[in-house]
């Protein structure tokens, strides 16, 4: 069982407002690994991911998750395939009338029997982490967007989940706290050996921390590699969105930096 | 699971067709809401465990006693308003001293219960809709059921637990201060004494009618729970939703609660 792959999508088609939003869509990820999934708006980069967790329903093929299928399960063995998951949603989601401790702390009021000492110890050592035991007595709209984000993941992972999903965790910060977050996605999976899947338009954070990268476009899976080859690739659409990031092509302010700077020849 | 996936519909052909589409979304959106109401109905077993306490005493305070300063100015206005009413017409007859029976039994029959509803559709039920459909749209639903944390049980139930509870208590005091309200009103403007203002009142109110007043209360206060958490969670568009499903969620109590109410009265009294 530890061979199969930790989700794999098989031919997933989805339609939503009338639009084919993913087309056939097949890949699988690896277990341990950081698999990173980048595409430009309305490329169908968040319908993937909410499919693994079941808020989507495929229209047509299906969605694996070890060895049950996510897109059939109801009741028990839903609840029991999201078990193995921790989501970081792209407003961190958090609960605005909790405090950072409840919130952090719902999961394990909710799904274990531990005593609130016990809950205390969790959290507070999870809340220390991730440097936020300063916040603990704050509620989600006193704190940045880095902060909600570094909150969310705590909760995330506080009932030790095998597989993180991360939907555009460096959205809306500032290239500094994006980076920090790209650590903390990079350390988590590393300290626990998590299965990682990462939506992102962010081309840098996907190549710091991807093991593998996909790139989706229009609905459809162009590329799959690691971020070396993906650097290399020859694909028109992998190139065009490595270009408009400034990756492989120099930026206007560079070429004017360099006239500037360049000695009289 | 209370998310749907969004609605995708073709331009409707023509005008019936468009009809027949609202009037069966309108039934989808009622079964919808009936599903939650009964889930929320069988959760309540939960409702004094300690993972729920807390928050249904939250929304038993937030029902009910941030409720008292709006409720406390309509129950009096529209006791004061029926003994104006009837008083004034009863004078011609030189009837007005029965205007206590009148104020009390429209009071604890229909108005209480009714008003009550009303203000709580207005004030809590649109809350309610309001506080669900901005954590709908903002991913916080989706995020409880990814956590397998049931939306119904963890949001649902401790608001139908609030609302059962206090609409029939705040019915009471709607009630009280209606009669008090028609008290000052025949006793400062048609001279009818506080005695005997009373003593009609009490005298010709049926245990049957307070009882009923009570059980609409009930109902009425489901009817808001189940519709405003409805409408919640059906939200999607960011802030133009959340304006949407409060709007809706006030509208449909309103009718439901119309609709109801004269079905209940039916039921027991035709």
């Amino acid at each position: 069982m530890n061979d199969l792959p930790a989700i794999r999508f098989e031919r997933v088609v989805k339609y939503l407002g009338g639009r084919r939003v993913l087309d056939r869509v097949d890949f699988e990820v690896h277990r341990g690994e950081i698999f990173v999934i980048v595409g430009s708006s309305g490329s169908g980069k968040s319908v993937t991911l909410r499919h693994m967790v079941r808020l989507l329903t495929p229209d047509e093929g299906e969605v694996w998750v070890g060895d049950e299928c996510v897109s059939r399960a109801r009741g028990a063995q839903l609840a029991r395939i999201r078990d193995r998951f921790g989501v970081l949603f792209q407003g961190a989601a958090l609960l605005q009338w909790m405090t950072v401790y409840d919130n952090v702390a719902l999961p394990l009021r909710e799904k274990t029997s531990l005593t609130e000492e016990d809950i205390e110890q969790r959290v507070m050592g999870q809340l220390r982490l991730l440097g936020l035991e300063d916040a603990v007595d704050k509620y989600p709209a006193d704190l940045s967007g880095g902060m909600q984000k570094r909150v969310a993941l705590a909760r995330a992972v506080i009932l030790n989940p095998a597989i993180i999903l991360y939907d555009e965790p460096t959205s809306g910060l500032d290239p500094v706290t994006s980076r920090r977050i790209d650590d903390l996605i990079l350390s988590m999976s590393r300290r626990y050996g998590l299965t990682s899947v990462v939506v992102t338009h962010d081309l840098h954070s996907a190549l710091a921390i991807g093991d593998r990268i996909a790139l989706i476009h229009q609905g459809r899976i162009l590329e799959i590699n690691t971020p070396a080859q993906f650097l290399r690739s020859e694909n028109e659409v992998v190139r065009a969105f490595l270009d408009a990031q400034y990756i492989t092509r120099r930026g206007a302010w560079e070429t004017e930096v360099d006239s500037e700077t360049r000695p009289n020849s | 699971m209370v998310l749907h996936e969004p609605d995708h519909f073709e331009p409707p052909l023509n005008f019936f067709a468009a009809l027949g589409r609202r009037i069966l979304l309108a039934c989808r959106n009622t079964g919808r809401g009936t599903v939650i109401l009964l889930q929320a109905i069988w959760a309540l077993r939960f409702m004094l465990s300690r993972r729920n306490r807390r928050e249904v005493l939250m929304q038993l305070f937030v029902t009910g006693i941030k409720s008292l300063g709006v409720l406390t100015v309509v129950a009096m206005f529209t006791g004061m308003i029926l003994a104006l009413q009837t008083g004034l017409e009863l004078r011609r007859y030189g009837q007005e001293v029965n205007i206590g029976t009148l104020v009390c039994t429209s009071m604890v029959r229909e108005m209480g219960p009714f008003m009550t509803a009303l203000v709580i559709a207005a004030s809590v039920g649109s809350a309610i809709a309001a506080q669900l459909a901005t954590m709908t749209v903002s991913e916080e639903i989706a995020a409880l059921e990814v956590m397998s944390i049931d939306p119904v049980r963890f949001l649902v139930m401790p608001r139908l637990a609030a609302l059962l509870i206090m609409m029939p208590m705040l019915t009471v005091y709607t009630n009280i201060l209606g009669v008090v309200g028609g008290a000052i009103v025949g006793w400062t403007q048609l001279d009818v004494p506080m005695s005997a203002y009373f003593d009609n009142a009490i005298q010709y109110v049926r245990n049957k009618d307070l009882y009923v007043g009570l059980f609409k209360a009930a109902v009425f206060g489901a009817i808001i729970a189940g519709v405003a958490c409805q409408q919640g969670f059906q939200a999607t568009e960011g802030a133009v939703g959340v304006g949407i499903a409060t709007r809706r969620s006030v509208v449909i109590s309103f009718l439901t609660i119309l609709a109801v109410g004269y079905m209940i009265t039916r039921l027991f009294y035709a």
